[in-house]
């Protein structure tokens, strides 16, 4: 207890910026200001998930018509979709984010994605990520240029798991890594004082190699004190062999004790199920709901001023091709978590799979520009004015009347 | 009239000589007498020679500053050279091109079989026992423990030797991966012919498969040979060699690629348009190189039965089999072009119109154009090499030949302007402190640490070498932690790397910051730091 007030008053005296290097998350998120700070995760599935099996329209014939070994049967039967509302279910190996659904803090948006109709990931994915759909000539992402428009407060205010920088938080905005994996925080030369204080007599300039390292060694002296003081605490799934739900656990954990930290990144690849997607799906999707489900656990009281966007570059065929897989499509789900998330919906604009109904015939059809959804959370959420998001997402109109924030 | 004269001896001289000389003359002229004494004029002439023939020697001899400046410029564009057609400068090198001739240096990277490889690669290369059998070996060796896994097959096992035999599968297949790093780690670090291995870094980027794919793993070393030997080749060679190679239909599943009416049991039901979509978009044309979703289905079906024959015996000699039964007969339409229902030609027809496509042309001259030049590569180099392409037939050797002649290559505005992928970072170190034996284990996690392992891009667009996709915090930390291991002999059998052979290695081209920090900081940690500089970071 006398701990716990030592390092408050050392906060306080310290200012509102500024938190003393290794207090506890339960301090930090005592000291007024700074722990009801709104924040966004953004997790990309690289490769194009098919949206049509995870959230799965059982009450709709052509998609068992569509997909003789690939669908998902009907709720109850044998392997079954878990039933959301009579219309929609959820993929079985998604169970551990079903209480989410049930404490209506999950919400699904149907028949969303990019306005191009590019079927190339690269591009689709590039275009997501730069928020400029059509544009290629965008330098930064959508991610980095909403960072430019917050408060500022770094360096860890914007962090992404990995050791390369995805184009969404590319710009002029520095930005933390977290390396992926067990090994974020086990020690490493630079970590030496005689060998970083060499180096920064080299990279000690305003060139572009410099700045890079002055926010590493920032960055990095803040990530190993938060984490290190956690890394075998409750929250933490010890022994857990996937990547995903480790680097949830600590993307949770920098959130909830570093309360700088506003905006996180993550990705999570191999969705192109180009053949054997069951297979894929029961491998992978029980990891990806496991971290999801253990980012909202590790967020604790956090995660009601938290938003958590899950999106991939577009989906998948409506029909299942030769490989018991599908190929590239169109419109794809969005999924949204978070405390002020109005769960326990899909929300959409759901046109059926006959074949008219589809972009060219034969995918979802985009009825709601992932802008829509995105401009949503910047608005209400992170109290982004509307001169702002014309910055953040140039060249774009609000189109739809999306209202799933509380 | 003196300075006339005796420039006109000196015509031979570059300008930028003359320039040096040039004031020396006027010093003369202001020297000699005024031209209205005629009588002393030869004796003036005389003393002019003198004076001007002590210049010179003077300058032959270093005294004058001249000399340095003249060999700086040619030392930085023989670095530049080195360090664009390579993967990094070694002991010695720098001396030895600027004392061979840049274009000699050049042209015998361009003809790699003209330079005898490195012995002690070779011997190096021999002892991995997994590249010396063929791909159907490793895979027939590999299914051996299949087989025997089998339920029902012969006697039942017990646990433990079900277990000791996945092991032993498991091991085999990893073997299989790590010999095939291992021999491109060493091909990277010693081989003489380093533009060859520069462009296998190239090409096998640009046409991407990844280790950890089904049974790739037995066609990996044979895949890159096979880029190998057409990497300064001709185009259309090296698009057949991936388009009829195991790793490739794999890779990207048109093994699974089937006509929808064919009757074969299985997965096996209907067309799979990955490889057909890459193929267009990432092997030749380019995103915008003007196709639709009508092509990538027709040349998904132009590529119905481009299959593997793992076994062996059925194919060629690579595997490759065209099942005649999975494939589809109906007449196509690809990009405009009418194509009869034939068999495997069609699948050969398609891939003449790739490859001498103006789009294939610009787009495989922008990316060279950026491995080489810049990461925004100019337009007007693109352009050219873009003509030259098509000109040559897509002949590699002759468009590489264009952009190292360009003036924008040698445009120094574009000296020491890429940023080195890790892959290039780490090797060029390895080169630089003469490495030659490096501990292979220690480098794999290297690589694991930076985010780029050998073959471990899983998507088909391959590992960048821009800036924009490696420079970033937490890299630049990992680097020169990286850098301080190396210098400590993490890689070297705990053998530290000599600082002051480095800095000679290097040209000791290092900027007054570098210099600096190096000066203030104790000497042991002058590897370290020299590893760690700007100046290795990028090439």
């Amino acid at each position: 207890m006398k701990r716990r007030k030592l390092l408050q008053t050392l906060a306080l005296a310290s200012g509102s910026m500024l938190l003393p290097v290794g207090c506890n998350s339960w301090v930090a998120k005592e000291v007024k200001g700074l722990s009801n700070r709104k924040r966004l995760i953004t997790i990309f599935l690289r490769g194009a998930i098919d949206g049509l099996n995870v959230v799965v329209p059982h009450q709709e014939s052509d998609y068992y018509e569509a997909r003789p070994t690939i669908a998902i049967p009907y709720p109850g039967e044998k392997a079954g979709a878990i039933d959301l509302d009579g219309f929609f279910g959820l993929h079985p190996a998604l169970a551990d984010i079903l209480p989410l659904w049930k404490q209506k803090t999950l919400a699904f948006i149907y028949n969303s994605g990019s306005p191009d109709g590019t079927r190339s990931h690269f591009d689709a994915q590039d275009y997501m990520e730069s928020g400029t759909p059509g544009i290629k000539s965008t330098s930064d992402g959508w991610m980095n240029r909403l960072l430019a428009r917050l408060p500022q407060d770094r360096p860890t205010q914007a962090v992404n798991v990995g050791n390369t920088t995805p184009k969404i938080l590319q710009g002029k905005m520095p930005i933390a890594n977290l390396s992926p994996g067990a090994n974020s925080t086990r020690p490493i030369s630079i970590d030496r004082p005689r060998i970083s204080s060499a180096f920064e007599l080299m990279y000690g300039g305003q060139d572009s190699l410099s700045k890079a390292y002055q926010e590493g060694i920032k960055a990095r002296s803040i990530i190993l004190e938060e984490l290190k003081q956690e890394m075998m605490s409750a929250n933490r799934n010890a022994g857990t062999v996937n990547q995903f739900v480790d680097d949830a656990a600590e993307v949770a954990q920098l959130i909830v004790s570093d309360a700088r930290t506003q905006l996180a990144f993550m990705e999570v690849g191999g969705w192109d199920t180009h053949i054997a997607q069951k297979q894929v799906f029961n491998r992978s999707l029980p990891n990806l709901g496991k971290g999801l489900a253990t980012l909202v656990q590790g967020l604790g009281s956090v995660y009601s001023d938290t938003v958590i966007v899950v999106i991939s570059e577009f989906g998948r065929t409506v029909k299942e091709n030769g490989n018991n897989g599908t190929d590239h499509g169109h419109g794809n789900v969005m999924w949204l978590l978070g405390g002020g998330v109005r769960g326990g919906k899909v929300y959409h604009q759901w046109s059926g799979l006959t074949e008219s109904e589809l972009y060219e015939g034969r995918d979802l059809p985009v009825n709601i520009d992932f802008r829509d959804a995105i401009a949503h959370v910047l608005q209400e959420h992170l109290s982004i004015s509307n001169q702002d998001l014309g910055y953040i997402f140039p060249q774009y109109q609000l189109a739809s009347n999306l209202n799933f924030l509380r | 009239m003196n300075k006339k004269t005796n420039c006109s001896v000196y015509t031979s001289w570059s300008e930028r000589q003359l320039s040096l000389v040039l004031p020396i003359l006027d010093y003369l002229d202001y020297l000699s007498v005024p031209p209205s004494l005629e009588v002393d004029s030869m004796k003036k002439s005389l003393q002019n020679w003198c004076i001007l023939l002590v210049s010179i020697a003077l300058l032959w001899l270093g005294i004058l500053p001249y000399p340095q400046a003249m060999g700086a410029e040619n030392q930085d564009k023989v670095l530049h050279y080195i360090s664009r057609l390579s993967f990094g400068v070694t002991p010695g090198q720098i001396q030895q091109v600027q004392a061979s001739g840049i274009e000699n240096y050049l042209q015998a990277q361009l003809n790699p079989e003209s330079i005898p490889e490195s012995p002690v690669l070779e011997r190096r290369l021999g002892q991995l026992d997994t590249l010396k059998m063929g791909p159907p070996d490793l895979f027939k060796s590999f299914q051996k423990y299949n087989i025997q896994l089998q339920p029902n097959k012969g006697r039942n096992l017990s646990i433990a030797e079900k277990k000791e035999l996945q092991q032993k599968r498991n091991q085999f297949r990893q073997k299989a991966i790590k010999q095939a790093q291992k021999a491109h780690l060493l091909r990277g670090v010693l081989s003489e012919r380093q533009l060859q291995e520069v462009m296998v870094d190239f090409w096998f980027n640009h046409f991407n498969v990844v280790f950890s794919k089904k049974v790739i793993p037995f066609w990996l070393a044979d895949y890159e040979n096979d880029i190998r030997t057409h990497a300064l080749g001709n185009f259309r060679d090296l698009l057949a060699t991936t388009a009829h190679h195991p790793a490739m239909l794999i890779y990207l599943d048109n093994d699974l690629n089937v006509a929808p009416n064919d009757k074969a049991k299985g997965n096996l039901k209907g067309i799979n348009e990955n490889y057909a979509r890459e193929l267009m978009e990432l092997h030749t044309l380019g995103v915008d190189g003007g196709y639709t979703q009508q092509d990538v289905i027709a040349l998904a079906r132009i590529l119905t039965g481009w299959g593997v024959d793992r076994k062996g015996g059925l194919g060629d000699e690579n595997s490759f089999k065209f099942y005649e039964r999975r494939h589809d007969y109906s007449d196509k339409v690809f990009l405009g072009h009418t194509i009869p229902g034939t068999g495997i030609e069609e699948g050969e027809k398609a891939l003449d119109i790739l490859a001498s496509h103006p789009a294939t042309a610009r787009f495989i001259s922008y990316k060279l154009a950026q491995y080489f030049v810049a990461d925004q590569p100019p337009t007007s180099l693109v352009d050219r090499l873009g003509d030259k392409f098509l000109d040559s037939n897509g002949n590699i050797k002759v468009v590489l030949d264009t952009l190292f002649h360009s003036p924008e290559f040698n445009d120094p505005q574009y000296y020491h302007n890429k940023f080195k992928t890790p892959y290039q970072y780490l090797v060029s170190i390895l080169r630089a402190s003469n490495i030659n034996n490096p501990n292979f284990q220690r480098l794999r996690g290297m690589f694991a640490q930076l985010s780029m392992p050998i073959y471990g891009c899983a998507t088909p667009d391959g590992y960048k070498n821009t800036q924009d996709a490696w420079l970033n915090p937490e890299g630049m930390l990992r680097r020169v932690s990286l850098a301080n291991a190396i210098a400590n002999g993490a890689v070297s059998n705990k053998q530290p790397v000599n600082a002051q052979q480095l800095q000679k290695t290097l040209g000791n081209k290092f900027s007054p910051t570098t210099k600096n920090a190096i000066a203030q900081s104790p000497p042991r940690l002058r590897s370290t730091l020299i590893l760690g500089s700007p100046e290795m970071m990028n090439r």
